[in-house]
């Protein structure tokens, strides 16, 4: 009180303010713990929403991933076929695909020679009698080029088919990737909406942790008055609250990550059975270990902010009187 | 300790609490304030404490001028006033050692630290060996006492006390004020607001005076000869 440092600082030496930061820390941390666990009740109905709420976003993951791998498994289907200009020679012919196994965006390179393409067009179309009137044979013959699972994506092998028709032999090139296209159009809508959706969610996470954390400063205001009254900082005040925040977020996390998986393993059966009638025996994919980790920190972050807009807003307009 | 220079407080709404106000508490005094109800004694103490602001004229707490200490100081300046208030302000959920280690906990000291002040400000009250009772459990006068252990455990240098004894008999009231004498001969500065005249007149202090708003007595710079 004599000088002006005085009011700045604690009476303690630096390096027990550092060791009691971190004490303090913990502490609270555990205080909030064994707050919440005083009132099991309410603290496990706020969690039980709170994990609800987040296992809508989780669930929309989830079903993105799950597409994302079949729509993978299809994407390797991509290939392109090229029509060879006219009459050319063998050796040229050879002389082309050579050329073409070297690019780096192709896997793998097949030929189809003129009498090949009429041997079969023979057998699968039934003109076969037909077509010994002709003098010579009409079909071309085609490449057909595996692209490289980097340029299977109906973008990059478009890119490829371009670089492809420049080629001297090559008459024109096809690729049949429509599909392909509203295939990935379609996951991309669904990915979208899985942000829109998940964003509002997550909004409704912090939003409900703001609200609880509202509560509990009310609940505490006379408490809150008298630490403002022995000259306790708003850190020192709001540090438990916050924790009650995080906690909440940790353990919806969690009940989130068990919902998810709990659903996962209930459809997989249906759903393998029907994915077996298509010949697939794809398995749905539920949420990992890692993901569990991630999940957990992404709902205590939210638990943190939802907790700090609420303490920032109201332990200020407590004030002793 | 504690300087007004012209102090005046209108609050919202243009009620007038204080109208320039002057008046000097020196390092180690100890002095009543006294006054009908709603003559300004609370809003003087809050000035103080810096739980309002004033309106005009300059506050000096212990050298600082109030109206330079930013919102984020004002608990440290707390830190070095004792509060005693007529309705304690005590946390009733907690037990008398909590209550009383609040403001060790708040300051960051360890535990066995703790123990120790918190011990020895108990013993100074008469409360020692309660430390475990809830505040709900004591006489209005023990939790009194318990608000004075709590005012006094971080050895704050000024103490200030709002109707210490309100709502004690005189017996009670007596030995009250007889501990903050001996927290006053310790160097302490203490600051007592009162409205029981048959109190004051049984010691020989200071007496500041208010009434409506305005310093009628006892402002003088003289300071009265410790007992």
């Amino acid at each position: 009180m004599t000088n002006s440092a005085s009011l700045t600082r604690s009476k303690l030496p630096i390096s027990g303010r550092i060791v009691m930061f971190f004490i303090r820390h913990v502490q609270h941390a555990m205080a909030s713990l064994g707050e919440l666990w005083r009132s099991p009740v309410s603290s496990i109905m706020t969690m039980a929403v709170l994990g609800v709420s987040l296992s809508l976003p989780a669930a929309l993951q989830v079903m993105v991933k799950n597409a994302e791998t079949i729509t993978q498994s299809w994407d390797s289907a991509a290939q392109i076929s090229l029509f060879i200009d006219g009459p050319r020679s063998d050796k040229s012919i050879q002389s082309l695909i050579a050329r073409i196994k070297v690019y780096p965006e192709i896997d793998d390179v097949r030929f189809i020679s003129k009498d090949d393409a009429l041997a079969e067009f023979r057998k699968l179309s039934g003109f076969g009698d037909a077509l010994d009137y002709l003098d010579e044979n009409p079909l071309p013959a085609v490449v057909t080029v595996f692209p490289t699972e980097r340029y299977s994506t109906p973008q990059g092998a478009r890119e490829l088919l371009a670089k492809l028709e420049h080629e001297p032999e090559v008459s024109f090139g096809r690729l049949d990737i429509e599909w392909l296209e509203r295939l990935q159009a379609l996951v991309h809508v669904l990915e979208r909406t899985v942000i829109a959706i998940g964003a509002l969610l997550v909004l409704a996470v912090v939003l409900i942790i703001g609200n609880t954390i509202r509560l509990a400063i009310m609940n505490r205001r006379s408490e809150i008055e008298v630490m403002k009254l022995v000259g306790a900082t708003e850190a020192f005040i709001q540090r438990p609250f916050l924790y009650t925040g995080i906690w909440y977020g940790v353990v919806g996390g969690i009940l989130a990550w068990l919902i998810i998986n709990i659903l996962v393993w209930y459809l997989d059966g249906a759903l393998s059975h029907l994915l077996g009638l298509y010949g697939s025996n794809l398995h749905m994919k539920g949420l990992s270990l890692g993901e569990l980790i991630d999940m957990v920190l992404i709902a205590s972050f939210l638990g943190w902010i939802g907790s700090y807009i609420s303490v920032r807003h109201h332990l200020r307009a407590i004030e002793p009187s | 300790m504690i300087r007004f220079e012209q102090v005046s407080k209108i609050y919202p709404g243009g009620q007038k609490a204080l109208t320039e106000v002057n008046f000097h508490l020196r390092k180690g005094e100890m002095a009543f304030l006294t006054g009908h109800s709603g003559a300004g004694k609370s809003t003087l103490l809050k000035l103080i404490t810096v739980i309002e602001r004033a309106s005009a004229g300059r506050v000096f707490i212990g050298g600082h001028d109030i109206a330079n200490i930013k919102r984020g100081h004002v608990p440290y300046l707390r830190r070095d006033i004792g509060m005693i208030f007529q309705n304690h302000h005590l946390l009733m959920d907690r037990s008398v050692f909590d209550n009383v280690a609040l403001p060790l906990v708040i300051e960051g000291f360890t535990l066995g630290e703790i123990r120790k002040r918190v011990a020895a400000a108990l013993d100074m009250v008469g409360l020692y060996g309660k430390e475990r009772h809830n505040p709900i459990m004591l006489s209005g006068g023990e939790q009194q006492r318990v608000g004075i252990a709590r005012a006094i455990v971080n050895k704050p240098a000024l103490l200030l006390a709002d109707e210490p004894t309100g709502n004690l008999d005189p017996k009670l009231s007596m030995d009250i004020l007889r501990l903050f004498e001996t927290f006053n001969d310790a160097g302490t500065s203490v600051l007592i607001a009162t409205h029981d005249l048959g109190l004051i007149a049984r010691m020989k202090y200071r007496t500041l005076t208010l009434r409506q708003g305005r310093m009628i007595g006892g402002e003088s710079d003289v300071a009265m000869p410790v007992n």
